[in-house]
């Protein structure tokens, strides 16, 4: 239609949405049933839009598709948009969380109603657009675009400090991306183009792709986010709205993951294969020492937040691993953690919504009151901590092993991490749930209701189905991944085939 | 025998012709019709700035000199010209409501805004330094007079008081530097001192251009001569401090971009140096100095010292690129600028206009609609995509790199994360903070102001190529 395609109208369909809700007039009841009703029908909608694309995806090839290009900025600056077997599962992962949100924010969200779906229906195009853009300044476009909605939701519907949480979210990932957008533009000079699948066939000099290497690792690593760069990030979790800790956790954070695997590796493989180590050695810090961190906390969020951060350091290990087993892990590992940590949110949403705390020390003993949602936070926390037979476990175990054909030492320290992710999770999990049920405040807790229960279903079977059966994800990274290392490996054996004839 | 005195051609020169024409009948008018209430004068003078804007619009597009040499038309004169009579109508536009409401509406004002605008159009033109010194003064002359236009408030007075002691100052510099450069290359024609510039210059010459860029820098506002902007901008009246924030920036952008590239191209390195050094200062002293400020008329100010130095950059690389990007960069602060001010406009209550940052509190609940467009300009002057701003600073933070600039870039973006900090902070006083009391409701040119800018900051990102693509045919135009 006007020859835009499905991916222009998953962009649109949002902001249609978005601006629907902004004609309802009044802040009546009623319109703000509407509000909740109109972003999800929209967000719905996005999702089966996102299965039709998902339907005319073709797994077997590498190449981009569902591939459209629109005049924009310049001749050579465009707006070109496509998928891959990368992006795919994203943009999925994306809109399937989306409706989740928004039932999240059902009761919780009591004030500004309409400007609250406004915001998350505008992010979402943001994150959508970011996994399916084919040029690097759209692609940036839609990297930067998402922080005023979400600087707007932690800052207005956050917690007690969610000024700081959101001044220091912005300004914190605004730094690292400056950096990325200069060196865009030194790319723009050097290949004469910013469209993505000619810059994958271009080779950059050994020197410059050192430096560009620096200025994108300084906005993916804020943003996945790396140590020691990821202060942000248990912040904005704690401050967010639980909704907006969902999408922060579920897909921002895999917007760093994302542009290493779409950028840096494919463009810099000489400067990924230079900074390998600095990389393993930032991932292994991450994993065993946010762990540790995260033992410690006292807040249920901030504790989710630093675990998030440990599974974000798997993710970077199995990246850099270059080999087969690592990148198809870490992308696994991407898609399960969006599931995993998105439903842990949600869950923590529903015992703070009862009780408007997230005190571990407040809780305890909720199995007592509320079976169901025992049942399910042992579910989440068991693929948490990559329990086989969940989701947690396929990713895990093939960075682990990604890690070890790279790197033997890698794979020994970070498996430490996973049995430390076990100490905090089931140590939260007790100190919650098990327990006699003491205090007094926790005496009238009900368990889920129908909405929460309805929330809940389709991510743990999902987790689970993806546990036993995670051929259909794998099979749409198999291509691109291959795709990826021959050239990685290509590009690495024309440098030593020319090291070696210097010599 | 003299030689026959030839009637140099007016065609290029008719937008000009056009405005002191119109300027003096509007005297003529006002004077014979005296003192009354109404709009007349004001529709007037936006009808001569849109005759003058079509006309402006219409003349080709290739370079032509007339005047003997001293008046160029050529495309980036006529892009700048069209900013330049934008920005003017919307000062004048920004002021019906407020100079009625604060009782100082007096005729002289529109009159005193369209001889600004001839002189800044001059100015674009201007193609020796005589030209230039002439276009300056008639700018800067009716500048003074609208600053202190509130003449019965003190802090107006001073305003107009201060521009005028510096501003003096600053022409004097420039005459001096122009003095000097004609001591040094025998003339004052921009094309002849480009021929006799070339390579290497005399120290003479090089003194002469500090000076004539120390003029420049100040008409800019840039730092070290930007002293005079905070207090000009919160003395004037705001009407006024809009227009000063919008037309004479122009105008100043287009007469230093003329200057640096037309009259000196020969020694690009030496006064590249200057010009890196003082974007680097403004930007610096713009993100850092802003950030205490609690009057939003102050907070503009330095703003705008920082946006300068952000357009800078593109003159900095001094490559058709560069050019590119400050028209770009000033086409879209333009627009930013004068929605920013439409917003400060809009607080009022009663007779009390409120300009403290802490009185735009909790607007997103009194006011959703004026919080949301200026908080799509906050953000678009910090640079976030997809708003307009983002590709302003793209445009020229992409000339830079081009140009080999790396070290001037990594200050500027750092620095734009610095500045915004403060853009940031106004979205969380409207936004995060508890509501105040309302507002009285939006005058209508107000409004329409504010909604044409808005829809431009936000809606640029969609298209920006026609902009884009017009703009770097103005820059063509000068190499």
């Amino acid at each position: 239609m006007f020859g835009f395609g499905i991916l222009s109208g998953l962009l649109i369909l949002p902001l249609v949405g978005a601006a629907f809700i902004l004609t309802l007039r009044g802040d009546s009841e009623a319109a703000r049933s509407n509000a909740r009703w109109a972003a999800l029908a929209t967000t719905i909608a996005t999702f089966l839009l996102s299965l039709v694309a998902w339907a005319r995806f073709d797994t077997a090839t590498a190449s981009f598709q569902l591939v459209e290009s629109h005049a924009w900025l310049t001749e050579t600056i465009r707006f070109k948009l496509g998928v891959d077997g990368f992006s795919m599962p994203l943009i999925l992962l994306t809109t399937f969380l989306m409706p989740f949100c928004i039932l999240a924010s059902w009761e919780s969200i009591g004030h500004r109603v309409k400007e609250y779906f406004v915001a998350f229906l505008v992010l979402e195009t943001t994150m959508i657009g970011v996994f399916c853009a084919l040029d690097l300044v759209l692609f940036y476009l839609f990297f930067e675009a998402g922080l005023i909605p979400m600087f707007l939701i932690i800052g207005i519907w956050g917690g007690k400090r969610r000024i700081y949480a959101s001044f220091k979210f912005f300004l914190y990932t605004l730094l690292g991306s400056v950096l990325m957008l200069l060196a865009i533009m030194a790319m723009y000079w050097q290949a004469g183009t910013t469209d993505i699948p000619t810059l994958l066939a271009f080779k950059f000099a050994s020197n410059l792709q050192i430096w560009l290497w620096l200025a994108f690792f300084a906005s993916f690593a804020v943003k996945m986010p790396m140590w020691p760069v990821h202060t942000w990030l248990p912040d904005a979790h704690v401050e967010a709205p639980t909704a907006g800790s969902v999408i922060l956790a579920g897909v921002l954070l895999k917007m760093g993951g994302y542009g290493f695997i779409r950028v840096s590796l494919p463009m810099f493989p000489e400067a990924s294969e230079y900074f390998a180590p600095l990389v393993f050695a930032l991932s292994i810090i991450a994993i065993v020492y946010t762990s540790l961190v995260a033992l410690m906390q006292e807040d249920i969020k901030k504790l989710i937040a630093y675990s998030s951060v440990a599974h974000m350091g798997f993710v970077t290990m199995g990246l850099f691993a270059m080999n087969e087993q690592g990148i198809q892990g870490a992308m696994f590992t991407m898609i399960s953690h969006g599931l995993v940590s998105g439903a842990l949110f949600l869950c923590v949403g529903v015992i703070y919504d009862r009780m408007h705390t997230r005190e571990i020390k407040a809780y305890g003993g909720l199995v007592n009151r509320m079976p169901i949602y025992a049942v399910v936070f042992l579910i989440l926390t068991m693929a948490n901590v990559a329990l086989p037979g969940t989701s947690g476990f396929i990713g895990e175990f093939l960075t682990l092993m990604g890690a070890f054909r790279s790197n033997t030492w890698v794979a020994f320290f970070a498996s430490t991490g996973v049995i430390l992710s076990a100490a905090y999770a089931l140590w939260l999990y007790r100190r919650v749930v098990y327990g006699p049920l003491e205090k007094p405040a926790l005496q009238g807790i009900t368990d889920l209701n129908r909405r929460e229960i309805i929330t809940f279903a389709p991510l743990i079977l999902l987790i689970i189905y993806y546990g036993v059966q995670p051929g259909p994800i794998l099979d749409a990274f198999a291509a691109p991944t291959e795709a990826l290392l021959n050239n990685v490996q290509a590009a690495l054996a024309t440098v030593k085939t020319a090291a070696v004839a210097a010599h | 025998m003299n030689p026959a005195f030839t009637i140099p051609a007016f065609g290029p020169m008719l937008p000009e012709i056009l405005m002191a024409a119109g300027a003096l009948v509007m005297v003529l008018f006002g004077a014979i019709r005296g003192e009354r209430p109404g709009y007349g004068m004001n529709i007037i003078a936006l009808a001569l700035l849109a005759v003058t804007l079509a006309a402006v619009l219409i003349l080709p597009s290739e370079r032509v000199e007339t005047m003997s040499g001293s008046f160029v038309v050529d495309g980036f004169a006529k892009f700048m010209k069209a900013l330049t009579l934008i920005a003017s109508a919307g000062g004048v536009i920004l002021s019906l409501d407020y100079m009625r409401r604060e009782g100082i509406s007096r005729f002289e004002y529109p009159i005193l805004i369209v001889l600004s605008t001839i002189g800044m159009m001059m100015v674009i033109s201007a193609n020796d330094l005589i030209a230039l010194y002439l276009g300056l003064e008639l700018l800067s002359l009716s500048s003074y007079v609208i600053a202190a236009f509130d003449r019965d408030n003190v802090r107006s007075t001073e305003a107009g008081l201060k521009y005028f002691v510096l501003g003096a100052l600053s022409s004097g510099m420039l005459l001096y530097g122009a003095s000097l450069v004609y001591g040094f290359t025998g003339s004052v024609s921009f094309p002849v001192i480009a021929s006799v510039l070339q390579g290497s210059a005399g120290i003479g010459a090089i003194v002469g251009l500090v000076f004539v860029s120390a003029g420049i820098a100040f008409k800019i506002s840039a730092v070290p001569f930007h002293m005079w902007t905070p207090d000009v901008y919160e003395g004037s009246p705001t009407p006024v401090t809009a227009f000063f924030a919008a037309a004479p920036k122009m105008a100043g952008m287009a007469m230093a971009t003329r200057v640096f590239i037309d009259a000196f191209p020969g020694i690009l390195v030496q006064w590249q140096q200057i010009v890196v050094f003082i974007s680097i200062a403004s930007m610096a002293l713009g993100s850092f100095a802003a950030i205490g400020q609690r009057n939003i008329k102050r907070l503009m100010a330095y703003s705008s010292i920082g946006n300068v130095g952000y357009a800078l950059i593109g003159l900095a690389a001094g490559t058709q690129q560069g050019i590119q990007g400050v028209a770009v960069y000033m086409a879209i602060y333009l627009a930013m600028t004068l929605g920013t001010f439409a917003c400060i406009l809009s607080l009022r209550r009663g007779n009390v206009m409120f300009e403290n940052v802490e009185d735009l509190s909790g607007l997103a609940r009194t006011h959703p609609v004026i919080a949301f467009c200026l908080g799509m300009m906050m953000f678009s002057l910090a640079g976030i995509p997809p708003l307009a701003g983002f590709f302003a600073k793209f445009a020229v933070f992409n000339a830079a790199i081009e140009a080999d600039l790396v070290a001037l870039a990594i200050i500027g973006v750092v620095t734009s994360v610095i500045g915004a900090y403060y853009y940031l902070r106004i979205v969380k006083v409207m936004y995060f903070d508890e509501p105040a009391e309302r507002y009285d409701a939006q005058p209508a040119g107000v409004r329409l102001v504010l909604g044409l800018c808005s829809v431009f900051v936000v809606l640029f990102g969609i298209v920006p190529a026609p902009l884009v693509a017009a703009a770097g045919a103005a820059a063509r135009s000068l190499f």
